[in-house]
């Protein structure tokens, strides 16, 4: 007969940390150990960015200009955008190749309607883009998750046929000529290339940390009234300040002026654009039962059945999400460009997308991910590219130091699974 | 004809009944047939499940346990008999079904997503929304509440992720669940299988304490100590038939593992091979 007490199992409690500790070291004490057990956060990765952002100023002095570094927002958004559309399909434990192109169909839609013979409004060619890449996502996620395709290979058939169909479509367009449809319309060329009013930048910077902090300070307040555990005010006060301390970095380098000859200054349109998607998606997977699916589906689908989920549902509008934001992705690189061309390098942004979401801190082997590891991992794409192009060497070099990091990352991630096991 | 179970009026959290009662089953299992191609896994079985008591179900592997479990909890349906819960005739179509009749089946490692943290385990699939948001708090606070309830004094948190529980933790959170989701029949398959001494006796406990409070519990098991801990009541399948059923009273180690082997109760001594593990327990007293 088995002789041990009922609660002989209760000193296993100690084994394991509490999660919410109660004071700034006893914080510091429980990262440590997450982050032995592979749940380290985003510190390595804000670290990463730190070491590499030092090694370029080192390297280029004109790196940390205000010029520079507004740019490299710029480049960045693409970047981040195409990342988040990838956390979507990572997190349920599946990959899309595909959404360079589908970027450029978004891209390319907006752009031939935009010009004659359809001379469209903006919002109206812009949102045709969006709906025929959440189209294209939902079209995919249904071959995956109705006819039990694997996505790789859906996503690898997309790769080559959304370039086609891009190819196509600029080729019948009668706007077109050398394969290139041109954007001339101000609205659509200013979300990348037109800034805020330093004035706009600094109030809506204002509203975006005063919003983050109410959140935050709000809910541990509510958590604390009912009882539950809180974070310390010291940790909760520190996040909020390092947020605020962000946002007047990020809108004192953007209101400098960084013009030649004319003045050039305030915040690019495309931040708060990139902030808004970022801010919806991370409500969307933190805050909404749809979200809770996608984490539990790529957790383990099976439980996730049993719990009485609809897969297929939840499976299809996640692949829709994804092809809606990689359509964001691809007119903010139009708009980039002022043009859409039958050359833009699906192939590398999709790379480039998975890295962002990978380097950031997302799994994928799914179940783990956030939007904010797009924006980290896509900032820290853009560094590299924009640092390397700096310092004049080529794209070879770009590729080989992206397939590193990349691999860097991967690695982090894998070990980090395997001692979670 | 089987009623549906999809039908008007089922309600998705039935309230518990008053502790203590025996007798009454809430599920009837009559008739009960399924095989797969030429594989007859189970051919005639009848059994009753009463609530207030933990019915253990033995066999040997390949005996049809695991299909019988998955009848229940709505993974596949029978090819004849019915089930009857609450004396109505029902169809169990899909695990969904089964869980907002309120019977709920506990699964060594298949139900819990290591990714989420307890809270957010207990309350898959049936999230508390206020507007379109999830109120962690409120869900928070029941899901301690539950777990206090059932005396699972061993979680730091309830803000943990799975992935850093025991087995007899990750056990106990998928009891909660059931108990949260008002569940009247829970169904444990294999509870203690990959646990150690303590953790045993910590799920062992819960599962009596469950029957104490009313609800019928039935535990699929190979550990014969394990069964004889907790069960009230006994069958036993062999070949896919009822070989036994009755009172643990009836019942001791020996004639029960004679069931298992041969599905025959008479103490012969049945030295067949593939039947070591059995054969252990056969010698203690």
């Amino acid at each position: 007969m088995i002789s041990a007490p009922p609660g002989a199992s209760e000193s296993e409690a100690n084994e394991v940390a509490s999660p919410v500790p109660s004071s700034l070291s006893g914080f510091l004490r429980q990262w440590a150990r997450r982050a032995r057990s592979g749940e380290s956060g985003v510190l390595p990765v804000l670290g990463g960015l730190i070491l590499i952002v030092v090694i370029f100023q080192v390297q280029s002095p004109v790196f940390l200009s205000p010029a520079n570094l507004t740019n490299l927002l710029v480049q960045g958004a693409v970047f981040v955008l195409l990342g988040m559309a990838e956390v979507f399909v990572l997190l349920l434990g599946e990959i899309d190749l595909s959404i360079g192109f589908v970027a450029g169909i978004g891209g390319g839609v907006a752009a031939i309607l935009l010009a004659s013979p359809y001379n469209l409004p903006w919002w109206a060619a812009l949102g045709a883009g969006l709906v025929a890449t959440a189209a294209i996502g939902a079209v995919q996620g249904t071959l995956v998750t109705r006819l039990g395709l694997p996505s790789f290979v859906v996503t690898l058939a997309g790769l080559l046929g959304w370039e086609g169909v891009l190819i196509t479509m600029i080729d019948h367009s009668p706007s077109a000529s050398g394969g290139v449809v041109r954007i001339s319309n101000n609205v659509v060329n200013d979300l990348v290339n037109g800034n805020l009013s330093p004035l706009a930048g600094w109030i809506g910077m204002i509203l975006v940390v005063s919003a983050y902090a109410l959140a935050t300070l709000g809910g541990e307040q509510k958590r604390r009234k009912r009882g539950l555990s809180a974070l310390p005010w010291s940790i909760a006060m520190l996040k909020v300040g390092i947020t605020a301390l962000a946002g007047v970095v990020l809108v004192l380098i953007c209101n400098t002026n960084r013009g030649h000859f004319v003045s050039l200054r305030g915040v690019p349109w495309v931040v708060p654009i990139v902030l808004a998607v970022f801010a919806g998606w991370t409500f969307l997977l933190g805050r909404t039962r749809f979200g809770r699916y996608v984490y539990a589906i790529g957790g383990n689908a099976e439980a996730a059945r049993r719990a009485g989920i609809n897969l297929l549902r939840v499976r299809t509008i996640a692949f829709t999400l994804s092809g809606l934001t990689a359509g964001a992705g691809g007119i903010i690189y139009a708009s980039r460009l002022g043009s859409m061309s039958v050359g833009i390098d699906g192939g590398t942004l999709v790379l480039y997308a998975v890295a962002a979401a990978v380097i950031g801190g997302t799994s994928l082997f799914g179940g783990r991910g956030k939007a904010l590891h797009a924006v980290l991992g896509g900032l820290v794409i853009a560094t590299v590219y924009n640092g390397m192009g700096l310092l004049g060497m080529g794209a070879a070099s770009q590729y080989m130091v992206t397939a590193l990091v990349l691999v860097a990352a991967v690695t982090v991630d894998a070990f980090a699974r395997r001692s979670r096991n | 004809m089987a009623q549906t179970a999809g039908n008007s009026s089922y309600p998705t959290a039935p309230p518990l009944r008053p502790s203590g009662g025996g007798g009454e089953s809430p599920l009837l299992l009559r008739g009960i047939a399924k095989s797969f191609g030429a594989v007859q896994a189970l051919s005639s079985v009848d059994l009753d499940l009463p609530a207030g008591k933990v019915t253990a179900l033995l066999g040997d592997n390949g005996a049809g346990k695991s299909t019988l479990v998955k009848l229940i909890s709505g993974i596949f349906a029978p090819d004849e008999g019915s089930i009857i819960w609450e004396g109505e005739p029902v169809r169990l179509r899909t695990p969904k079904e089964a869980s907002e009749l309120g019977i709920a089946t506990v699964y060594q490692d298949l139900a819990l997503c290591d990714n989420l943290d307890v809270v957010q385990n207990m309350f898959l699939g049936r999230e508390i929304v206020r507007s379109g948001v999830m109120d962690e708090a409120e869900m928070e606070t029941v899901a301690s509440r539950t777990l206090e309830d059932l005396s699972v004094t061993t979680l730091s948190s309830t803000r943990q992720l799975v992935a850093s529980l025991s087995g007899g933790q990750r056990q106990a959170v998928a009891v909660a669940k059931a108990v949260m989701a008002r569940a009247r029949l829970v169904v444990f398959d294999e509870p203690t299988a990959a646990l150690g001494v303590s953790q045993t006796a910590m799920v062992l406990d819960l599962i009596s304490r469950l029957a104490d409070a009313g609800m019928a519990v039935m535990v699929i098991s190979h550990n014969l100590n394990d069964v004889f801990r907790v069960a009230d009541r006994l069958a036993v399948l062999y070949l896919g038939q009822i070989a036994a059923e009755g009172p643990i009273s009836g019942f001791d180690p020996a004639n029960v593992v004679d069931l298992i082997t041969t599905g025959k109760s008479a103490r012969l001594a049945p030295s067949q091979p593939g039947m070591e593990a059995a054969g252990k327990e056969e010698e203690q007293p």
